[in-house]
């Protein structure tokens, strides 16, 4: 299955709603997992003899398991009004790419067998069979979704369609029809503890030389700890932040601020994974299993606070669900949230006065911030509605000089996923990565174009590569992404090298 | 007493019994479904009484669709309000005396008729006119909305054009409340309007119209963003944690 060629959208320097084009992503579809990756969490190997029946009757388990699914099955009126909403939607025309639509994927075949109007009436309200061919769009069209829940700020019954994504791949997962990037993933954590499968001994050696480099670079020696028992903070962070560009430079970021506080912290082997893809494929065990390693790894390490490193969906999981999954957190110590935010941990340390910038060194760069879809919309930093906007960006301005917001209506809880969301980051699905950023591309190119920005800011180590990956397509230099920590990181006094 | 008379006092105990029944045991299946996880769409309130303002505005405002699109709102604004206005003034057919407040506001409630079909018909519009809309619009979205511009088309026909005999109308109604049947004008705008209203009735827990209840059921709107504070736990996503299975 090589990927067919296809054009990077042009960059219009307003936004531009695209006519509806039918069927112009009904190609693009990720790789489905092989036997062994299925095998690995439970699931059929291959799609089942009956999988008809078994998904009607999964379908049946979810809207009598979680409250969203049932009651937005229902609530929809077709207003349209996040019929233009979609990054996907925006960058492809594609009409399934319209939240509604992708919804009514599934809504169809739920009123075709679990509503009267659907049951005896099917084509006065659009009900159908789940044929062969609406479970190859389910796997087409739910696979060009990133859970971003932009849509659900505009829906005027807040309708979440991230809900409805995440129930149709568990449907397809428990048919045998899984997705292989996230499965394979999942199924790394649990083997080796971490997405990128990296083994203890090479998380050991990474971070002893990261140890040098900084020293070489800063005079300092600025500690990375690993699997040290009775440190204070366990820093749980995307396993991307210990070989990724420019996800290494967040993590010397972290280490630099743990160093100039004086605060002992330690990374885990056990838990060396923030990520959860458990999310993405809409699978709650698998949520569970894999936070379960952070609760194990603090209780062994004997830690008093759990941080967490920049990463978008680990930090919705961490903030709004491991209290539900791995809680109660009584063991920890609860004069600091649990669990809190890097951003929260450097915000608090700078408002307290114990760190200090040389905010010049970061003067060759001209700073935006890409607030990221499950920081903005599915979770919060700090004590008001809203810190999840205001803290990072006070963490910007604090250790840098020029800082300028993208349009109000790309950022905040309006902000634009990078289009690698929720599972969609492999090279597979490359067409839709790289239409589905257009929307942040244009905000991007105005303030480039009005302000001569350079760098654009962002805490989640999927932001990180999928703009790595997307921004040379659109003209811009790779190195124009990076993390906020590592601005902090550029900026911070660290005292005198011994 | 007409067999006219037997036949709409029939179909209206019967579509009161659907809607009310329907749309109560709706209300039940989705109280009693759990919300495992919190998932408020955030930025979210932090307290209970900020999400009961958070949906105030959203019942009474629209305010999530205001930001989408200002047409929609527009329309869908003018028709929610002008029908509330024009269904409490239809509650002088059901209350003898008639409140106060229902007298108070006879005059909006009439005018409120061709509010109410104006921004009906902006709605239907859309369904042609917007290419995306045209896209997700199924026969039952064009024939609810056709189903209520035929409501309100024959309530102001009888209104401003050919009056009904209202006096017995209303004598037909309370004889309804208290179960002594009078008898109903066999007028044919009427019992088209009346046919009509109870097939809305009758049809509300089948359809869409569950929107109404479905708001102040979505998670995304109804849960408080306290979950480091306080520890969310529902019937079968809890529990004392459970050690990770062997990998």
């Amino acid at each position: 299955m090589a990927a067919a060629p296809f054009a990077t959208p042009q960059l219009k320097g307003y936004p531009v709603i695209p006519l509806v084009q039918q069927g112009a992503m009904a190609h693009s579809k990720p790789f489905v997992a092989s036997a062994p990756i299925q095998k690995a969490l439970g699931f059929p190997e291959e799609l089942v003899e009956n999988w008809q029946d078994k998904a009607i009757a999964k379908m049946g388990e979810l809207l009598g398991k979680y409250r969203s699914l049932r009651v937005y099955m229902d609530t929809c009126v077709h207003c349209g009004a996040c019929s233009d909403k979609c990054h996907y939607f925006l960058g492809t025309g594609d009409p399934k790419n319209m939240p509604v639509a992708r919804q009514d994927l599934m809504r169809k075949v739920y009123r075709r067998y679990f509503t009267f109007a659907g049951k005896y009436f099917p084509w006065l309200v659009g009900a159908v069979d789940l044929t062969k061919e609406v479970l190859d769009d389910w796997y087409s069209y739910y696979n060009q979704c990133s859970e971003c829940r932009r849509c659900s700020v505009f829906c005027p019954y807040g309708i979440d369609t991230a809900e409805v994504t995440m129930a149709a791949r568990e449907i397809m997962a428990s048919v045998g029809q899984g997705q292989k990037y996230s499965n394979e993933i999942i199924g790394k954590v649990h083997r080796i503890g971490n997405n990128l499968g990296i083994p203890a001994k090479a998380l050991e050696n990474t971070l002893e030389g990261l140890e040098e480099d900084t020293k070489e670079a800063t005079g300092v020696d600025v500690r990375f700890p690993l699997n040290v028992k009775g440190a204070e903070v366990l820093l749980v962070t995307p396993s991307a932040d210990f070989f990724s560009e420019p996800h290494v430079e967040s993590l010397i970021g972290y280490a630099k601020v743990f160093h100039a506080a004086g605060i002992s912290w330690t990374l885990s082997s056990h838990a060396s994974e923030a990520g959860n893809f458990g999310l993405f494929i809409g699978n709650y065990d698998q949520m569970r299993d894999i936070s379960m390693r952070v609760r194990e790894a603090a209780l062994e390490l004997g830690v008093k606070r759990i941080i967490v490193g920049e990463c978008g969906h680990a930090w919705r999981v961490a903030y709004n669900f491991w209290n539900t999954l791995i809680g109660p957190f009584d063991f920890l110590d609860q004069r600091y949230p649990v669990p809190q935010h890097i951003c929260e941990c450097t915000y608090d340390l700078i408002q307290r006065g114990a760190l200090t910038f040389d905010r010049e060194a970061n003067d060759g760069r001209i700073i935006t911030f890409h607030d990221s879809c499950n920081v903005a919309r599915a979770s919060r930093m700090g004590g008001m509605p809203g810190g999840q906007f205001i803290i990072p960006r006070a963490i910007i301005k604090a250790v840098a000089n020029h800082f300028h917001d993208m349009a109000p209506e790309t950022i905040r809880e309006q902000t634009f996923c990078c289009g690698g969301g929720g599972g969609l980051l492999t090279d597979d699905l490359m067409e839709l990565r790289v239409k589905g950023a257009l929307p942040r591309m244009e905000a991007l190119k105005s303030v480039v174009d009005e302000h001569g920005v350079n760098f654009m800011a962002t805490i989640c180590a999927i932001c990180k590569a999928q703009f790595s990956k997307v921004l040379p397509s659109y003209g811009f230099e790779m190195e124009m992404i990076g993390g906020v920590h590592q601005l902090v990181g550029t900026a911070i006094r660290l005292g005198s090298p011994k | 007493m007409t067999l006219l008379t037997i036949l709409f006092a029939l179909l209206f105990y019967v579509a009161t019994a659907l809607l009310v029944g329907g749309v109560g045991y709706k209300i039940y299946v989705y109280s009693r479904t759990p919300a495992p996880l919190k998932i408020p769409t955030t930025p979210a309130p932090v307290t209970q009484s900020g999400v009961a303002l958070r949906l105030a505005r959203e019942v009474v405002f629209f305010e999530s669709l205001f930001k989408s699109s200002k047409w929609t709102w527009l329309f869908g604004w003018l028709f929610h309000f002008a029908l509330l206005l024009v269904v409490l003034r239809h509650l002088r057919y059901f209350t003898e005396p008639v409140w106060a407040p229902i007298v108070l506001i006879q005059p909006l409630g009439t005018y409120a008729g061709f509010a109410m079909v104006a921004g009906l018909a902006g709605l239907w519009a859309r369904r042609f006119f917007v290419d995306r809309v045209r896209y997700i619009s199924t026969p039952s979205d064009h024939l609810m909305l056709v189903l209520l511009i035929a409501i309100g088309l024959t309530g102001l026909g009888m209104r401003f054009v050919a009056h009904t005999d209202i006096v017995a109308v209303k004598a037909f109604m309370l004889g309804l409340l208290r179960f002594d049947w009078q008898p109903l004008p066999a007028d044919p705008v009427l019992l088209v309007h009346l046919f009509l209203v109870a097939a809305l009735m009758a049809i509300f827990p089948i359809s869409k119209l569950l929107h109404a209840p479905g708001l102040f059921f979505s998670p995304a709107l109804n849960q408080v963003d306290n979950p480091r504070e306080a520890r969310h736990v529902t019937a079968w996503a809890t529990g004392a944690p459970k050690p990770a299975k062997e990998a």
